[in-house]
């Protein structure tokens, strides 16, 4: 399961209605072994595509950088799909390399750029296999 | 000539759990083939026929290998290698 705090989805859905009709991407970084999503860091998708993501390869290499200076690791690790339903696609399955992180997919199909409902479902992906996990929004 | 390695978490099954391992080469080449002589099924994970894996990155200092010479990089007693899987899908 995955407990995230309201304004930590907020801020996932907000960058993924901003990039509309691209895919936004980015994560959420907590304290090592916590499971605890605290510090939100949105990503460049250097894709810039509405059906591909991918961190900047500089900037990934900063973000760990970063995240090994404060005993942190990935907690969530999200992205939008723009068309399609919050899925993991079959290539977020085969990229998928952070077996602790939560991947969490978010669709704008219905709202687009705008105010509307945005799908948010979370995920676990290891070694090739999906599987689903509620969400729990505890402020 | 030795250089430190930084494993990253889903390929640390291959270390016995190690973040950062040394190992030794004049190029990155060398080094991977270094890395595979104690840590079997590493070098699979990093390079296929093609050279470096798509989705693999492999950073020397602070620097993408592939903005250097690849797998030909060569490398100097001291350096740091940094290996991160890339963050992307569909």
């Amino acid at each position: 399961m995955l407990r995230i705090r309201p304004e930590l989805v907020d801020a996932m859905v907000a960058h993924a209605r901003a990039d509309h009709p691209d895919e936004a991407c980015g994560v959420i970084a907590g304290p090592e072994g916590s499971d605890r999503p605290e510090r939100f860091i949105p990503m460049v998708n250097a894709a810039r595509s509405p059906t591909f993501y991918e961190f900047d390869s500089a900037d990934l290499l900063r973000l760990y950088r970063e995240m090994d200076d404060r005993d942190e690791e990935p907690v969530v690790i999200y992205h939008s799909h723009t068309a399609t339903e919050a899925y993991p696609s079959r290539t977020d399955i085969s990229y998928a390399s952070e077996p602790l992180a939560h991947y969490v997919l978010i669709s704008t199909r219905e709202c687009g750029n705008d105010e509307g409902p945005a799908e948010v479902r979370s995920f676990r992906i290891v070694d090739g296999e999906v599987t689903e996990e509620p969400v729990e929004i505890v402020a | 000539m030795s250089v430190e390695v930084r494993i990253p978490t889903i390929l640390r099954p291959y270390t016995g759990g190690e973040k950062n391992v040394s190992a030794e080469g004049a190029t990155l080449a060398e080094l991977i083939t270094d890395l595979e002589s104690r840590y079997a099924g590493l070098q699979e994970r990093l390079v296929d026929e093609q050279g470096l894996r798509r989705f693999v990155n492999v950073y020397l200092n602070d620097e993408d290998v592939r903005f250097l010479g690849g797998l030909e990089t060569e490398l100097s007693d001291g350096d740091s290698v940094t290996i991160l899987p890339a963050v992307a899908g569909g």
